[in-house]
């Protein structure tokens, strides 16, 4: 297997640790979106732009947005 | 070696499991969630890959040349934007729940009697 | 059950889980050999039958339309009970909340990159099936776009610029569409979803038969439905709370 599909799917595995074992939140969203981005350069290494697209977009628009704004509502309601 | 893909995405599984029965908190749960859902994209795309395949447009490329598989392509693809609507109902599931029970940590939400 | 029990057991149980997973991995192919025949006939076959340059766009709108118009409303039903959970009644009575950007930074950001983000989710929208995009992902970066008017303002025009029942009415006409253009091709006698253009040439804008007629209406769905998530969760009265908690 080529060097670089080797050591993106060991950077991804090691980013999957990262996320299951962070436990302040903030600092949740910012390693979510890295691990995201990890991703991306793994779609693309496997030759699905398309896909590689959609999840980009997601995970860097979408998903920070959605769980920035109920950090922010669970705050503000205590 | 050639099969570490595979590896990969039941390890990434694992780990999502993981993440789920420690968490402490629901948004870190709706994390861990979704990073279980992605080791689905990662088996998918990894069982459709051609070796020397290029990706499946041909714009300006000669038909014929080697591409890799466009059907997981495309499940994956509109799994991925669903997954976070999906993940922003939970979490507005989570918030009011925290209404009711004025905690956000799953040990210590009780089920409802009476 | 107590916490350390439920590690315990989780622990047992995810050996167990771990060793029948990596035991099914053996029966796999090895990375690499595709051994499918369904991909290899699309590859040579969909350029030519349906006029598009990406087969991944023809897979999701024409070869499997109906499996799009299932996760459409997957889509749909998700955003519909986000807005169930969270819509507030009587929103327009709260009074006006401060929340003026404090940054000029982030306004010159947003209020420079607001078009251009415009600009490049209807590109990437309209080339869906001539190069990678499509309308999922272009809806996606069109809601942001509306997002940066916040970022360039505060709140108040992003609402304005955004209301309610112009959203939603967008959002059920996206869905609604996508299955009328399926109903129009059963009112001609053919299969629902069937075909009812003419091909063109393959790279161009105008080929691919209804393939853009449905790529614009996911792009439609995608971008209301988005855009209503982000209204539901940042509503009024939790902005203002936590703005009158905070001393200017």
């Amino acid at each position: 297997m080529a060097p670089l599909q080797a050591t993106i799917m060991t950077l991804v595995a090691l980013g999957a640790v990262a996320v299951a074992l962070t436990t302040d939140l903030v600092r949740l969203v910012i390693v979510s979106s890295a691990y995201t981005l990890l991703l991306v350069v793994l779609f693309v290494v496997l030759q699905a732009p398309d896909v590689a697209l959609s999840m980009l977009v997601v995970g860097t628009i979408g998903y920070p947005l959605v769980l920035f704004v109920a950090i922010r509502r669970d705050r503000a309601d205590e | 070696m050639s099969y570490l893909p595979f590896v990969l995405a039941a390890w990434i599984f694992v780990v999502g499991i993981f993440g789920i029965v420690r968490s402490r908190h629901y948004i870190h749960l709706v994390v861990c969630l979704s990073l279980t859902q992605s080791s689905t994209y990662v088996l998918l795309l990894s069982i459709g890959y051609v070796k020397h395949g290029g990706a499946p447009i041909f714009k300006d490329v000669p038909q014929g040349t080697r591409a890799v598989d466009p059907v997981v392509q495309a499940l994956t693809l509109t799994d991925i934007v669903v997954s976070v609507t999906v993940a922003a109902l939970v979490l507005a599931l989570a918030i009011q729940a925290k209404k009711h029970a004025k905690t956000m940590n799953p040990d210590e939400l009780r089920p409802v009697r009476g | 059950m107590s916490r350390r029990a439920r590690l315990t057991l989780f622990g047992l149980a995810a050996a167990g889980l771990a060793a029948l997973l990596l035991w099914s991995i053996t029966g796999l192919p090895k990375f690499g050999d595709y051994h499918g025949a369904y991909g290899k006939i699309l590859n040579k076959a969909a350029p030519k039958e349906r006029q598009t340059s990406n087969v991944v766009a023809a897979v999701v709108f024409d070869y499997r339309g109906f499996d799009t118009m299932g996760e459409e409303f997957i889509l749909f039903g998700a955003v519909m009970g986000v807005a169930m959970l969270l819509r507030e009644p009587r929103e327009d009575e709260a009074p006006v909340p401060e929340d003026p950007v404090r940054s000029d930074a982030l306004r010159a950001f947003g209020i420079s990159f607001a078009g251009a983000t415009l600009v490049l989710g209807l590109w990437i929208v309209a080339h869906g099936y001539v190069t990678p995009g499509g309308g999922f992902q272009g809806g996606v970066i069109l809601a942001a776009a509306f997002l940066l008017v916040s970022l360039a303002g505060s709140y108040r025009p992003y609402r304005r610029l955004t209301p309610v029942p112009i959203v939603d009415f967008a959002e059920g006409t996206g869905a609604g569409a996508y299955v009328v253009i399926g109903l129009c091709a059963l009112l001609i006698g053919d299969a629902f979803l069937h075909n009812l253009l003419p091909y063109g040439v393959a790279g161009k804008l105008s080929s691919g038969g209804s393939i853009p007629l449905l790529n614009w209406a996911s792009a439609l769905e995608v971008t209301a439905a988005f855009v209503l998530l982000f209204n539901e969760f940042l509503s009024e009265r939790a902005i203002m709370i936590d703005s009158t908690r905070r001393p200017p």
